[in-house]
């Protein structure tokens, strides 16, 4: 009895200890991280997207100098697959970085911008009397993705549409398709010369989804997939499901080749540019690859540019650009302050010039300072950013995380015929919630 | 040694590290996941309670019924393939190469240690239709059949995820079933010759029962494996095309850490712990008394 007494004893403390210690440990967990002053400029990029981070460096070596010496840069990266998991995570513990990739979709940064983490950059900027520092065209597009909010920075700006191979386009007599019944008929024409009509990366499925938001967006009109979201339309309704089936029809005629499921996003390009196939819808982030003469095969200048074509009697029109930001960044509210805006200002200033001069990447920045020597076809997709008034965004723009996968991932199963256009609209709507 | 351990000071000084370091890393883990089937959120949008809702659908959610008859299927049939091929092969060792299958069993064991996704790879080329044709399609246009994409449908991806995974495992449970044949004595082969017995009559009456045991714990090892398979299914077709050959662990994976919904995808993993404990306890109590006898 007397040893279990002393035993008993001696334990209290013990408990009470690993109750102290566990204590100490949620108060670290829940309090870390508070507001305080940041000691460095910290970026989380996508370990994929050197590009940006080239141009941080860039600018923090040169015209950014003196806010690197206020707030050094530090460039931290994860994987895109694991992206949305670490920013929850940092979220979590109220230690974002200063500047970070918005997430994989724009619902991350609405989720985080309902919870008060992001700093309103349009307020900012008009705070440092930089208001016109992105582009009207950015303007929109973030406008169209954000519920008219402005809360991300447009580090790259892409619009996207048909690249085609001029070549083979006038080797078998096709003008350029300005309609979609046109585009159907140069791909009829190019499908019986046994070339591949389309290049499409089938494993990813977005290239294939694509073209089903363009065809809303030119048959229904540019606020067709606004009206989804708002729930006014269903994805089930008959005019929605004729997009699906349009492009389902381009699969079943076998018109992105025969094996569009296995074809990744490398070999969609490899295909376009070796002259397998006669056209390639892709954004305009592939230009960095088109002016890479070791990749490019068919040589720059025989790439032209085609918007998605109008389709006949639809409420849209072929000027409205379907137009991208990339993965936005955006900035922590917690450690926003004077330093941080130093940077946002230099940003302003010099963002869109250094990111096109040193990386061919066009973004939604002014380009202040003139970029000389543009590769022609890059020069051709700045001017046509410059023309576009209205742009629309692309079929899983809106749509929460779970419907866009399910519609990316289904998009082969869509052109190989395995599920009918109804089953994948229905499918894509189920998720909507 | 029974006065140390009666002492519980000795026991509480030796378990107590261990035990904690076990509480903290998984059961608070699994009763904190336990506790996030009635929230729903993420830790950016914050947790609300939902109650019931998230377990109700998963009654509803025809994407769990789909998961789990693919965890169903692929677990029966690869339980039933590399159990199978790795008692064909610990035979082929034991009663055909005898004393020279070393080397044989050294390589059938070499993709054991392989990562899985360096196999996926190899897989993923071997039966592919683009950018090049596989070794696979060539053979079949040899033969005169035209190339197939495998993983176009869900029907052929789930037999090359078949294939991978018996080719990635017959190794192991050769080795495993190996152990329990070499394990029976030589004098009753021998006896057994006498008696007259060969070939598929000794094996049906000697080598079979007597390595049962070892035959039921490799059963068990694989079935729980195998409905916790996600590595060789998320490098080899990530769960497509669609959701085709996804099964619930990528299911849960998923919808916590995509779509950020935490407290659906713990019920999926309750689902599944379910599940697995009811396979366990089916096959300890269908197994207990023929372990015993053996």
């Amino acid at each position: 009895m007397t040893t279990a007494r002393n035993g008993a004893r001696r334990i209290v403390p013990i408990i009470a200890g690993i109750g102290a210690a566990a204590l100490a440990l949620t108060a670290c967990s829940s309090g870390g991280g508070e507001t305080a002053a940041p000691t460095e400029f910290s970026y989380l990029s996508f370990a994929e997207n050197t590009s940006i981070q080239d141009t941080l460096t860039s600018l923090s070596e040169d015209q950014c100098a003196t806010e690197n010496e206020a707030l050094p840069l530090k460039v931290t990266t994860q994987p895109q697959a694991s992206y949305d998991q670490q920013l929850q995570l940092l979220a979590g513990q109220n230690a974002l970085p200063v500047l970070f990739a918005s997430g994989n979709t724009p619902q991350v940064a609405k989720d985080l911008q309902q919870g008060g983490k992001l700093v309103d950059v349009e307020q900012a900027l008009e705070d440092l009397d930089k208001s016109d520092a992105i582009i009207p065209a950015a303007k929109s597009t973030i406008d169209a993705l954000y519920d008219g909010e402005q809360y991300v920075l447009p580090t790259e700006f892409n619009v996207e549409g048909i690249w085609y191979n001029k070549q083979l386009f006038a080797d078998n007599g096709i003008e350029v398709p300005t309609t979609w019944d046109e585009l159907v008929a140069a791909a009829d024409t190019l499908n019986a010369a046994g070339i591949i009509p389309f290049s499409a990366d089938g494993q990813d499925g977005w290239p294939l989804t694509r073209l089903v938001g363009n065809y809303l967006y030119r048959d229904l009109g540019p606020d067709a997939l606004q009206k989804v979201a708002d729930g006014e339309a269903s994805l089930t309704d008959p005019e929605y499901v004729e997009a699906a089936a349009a492009v389902a029809d381009l699969g079943e005629k076998g018109y992105f080749g025969p094996s569009v499921t296995s074809i990744d996003y490398m070999t969609a390009v490899n295909q376009f540019l070796t002259g397998q196939a006669g056209m390639f819808y892709m954004g305009s982030w592939i230009l960095a690859n088109f002016n890479d003469p070791s990749q490019n095969q068919i040589g720059a200048e025989n790439i032209g540019f085609i918007p998605f074509p109008a389709v006949e009697g639809g409420a849209g029109s072929a000027d409205q650009l379907a137009a991208n930001v990339g993965v936005p960044l955006a900035l922590s509210e917690a450690s926003y302050g004077d330093d941080v805006a130093g940077w946002l200002g230099c940003f302003a200033d010099n963002f869109g010039s250094s990111s096109l001069q040193n990386q061919g990447v066009i973004t939604g920045f002014k380009v202040n300072t003139p970029v000389e020597d543009l590769p022609p076809l890059t020069q051709t997709v700045q001017d046509q950013i410059d023309q576009t008034t209205q742009s629309v965004l692309w079929f899983e723009a809106l749509f929460n995380a779970k419907a866009a996968t399910t519609s990316q991932t289904n998009a082969s199963q869509l052109v190989t015929g395995a599920i009918s256009p109804e089953e994948f609209m229905e499918m894509v709507q189920a998720d909507l919630g | 040694m029974n006065r140390v351990l009666g002492d519980w000071r000795a026991v509480t000084t030796l378990l107590g590290p261990a035990l904690l370091v076990y509480t903290l890393v998984m059961l608070v883990p699994i009763f904190w996941s336990l506790g996030y089937t009635v929230f729903e959120g993420n830790p950016i949008i914050g947790f609300t309670y939902v109650g019931w809702d998230n377990i109700a659908a998963l009654f509803t959610d025809p994407k769990v019924a789909d998961a789990l008859v693919f965890t169903i299927k692929y677990a029966v049939v690869l339980t039933i393939g590399q159990v199978l091929v790795g008692y064909l092969l610990s035979l082929l060792y034991v009663f055909w190469l005898k004393k020279a299958s070393g080397l044989i069993r050294t390589l059938v064991f070499f993709p054991v240690v392989l990562p899985t996704v360096a196999v996926a790879l190899l897989f993923q080329a071997l039966f592919a239709i683009a950018p090049q044709i596989g070794p696979v399609n060539s053979l079949l246009n040899l033969v005169g059949i035209d190339s197939i994409d495998w993983f176009a449908s869900g029907a052929t991806a789930f037999w090359v995820i078949v294939i991978m995974d018996i080719w990635r495992s017959m190794g192991f449970y050769a080795v495993l079933l190996y152990a329990g044949l070499v394990d029976i004595p030589e004098e009753l082969f021998e006896s057994a010759r006498i008696d007259g017995a060969s070939g598929w009559r000794l094996v049906r009456h000697i080598v079979i029962p007597l390595s049962l045991p070892v035959l039921f714990s490799s059963i068990i090892f694989s079935i729980n494996g195998t409905l916790k398979v996600f590595d060789s299914v998320l490098a080899l077709t990530n769960g497509g095309p669609g959701n085709t050959t996804t099964p619930l662990t990528l299911y849960m994976y998923q919808t916590s850490f995509t779509y950020g919904e935490y407290g659906y995808g713990s019920s999926i993993a309750l689902l599944l712990t379910i599940l697995c404990l009811l396979v366990t306890l089916f096959i300890f109590r269908s197994s207990r008394r023929d372990l015993t006898k053996g």
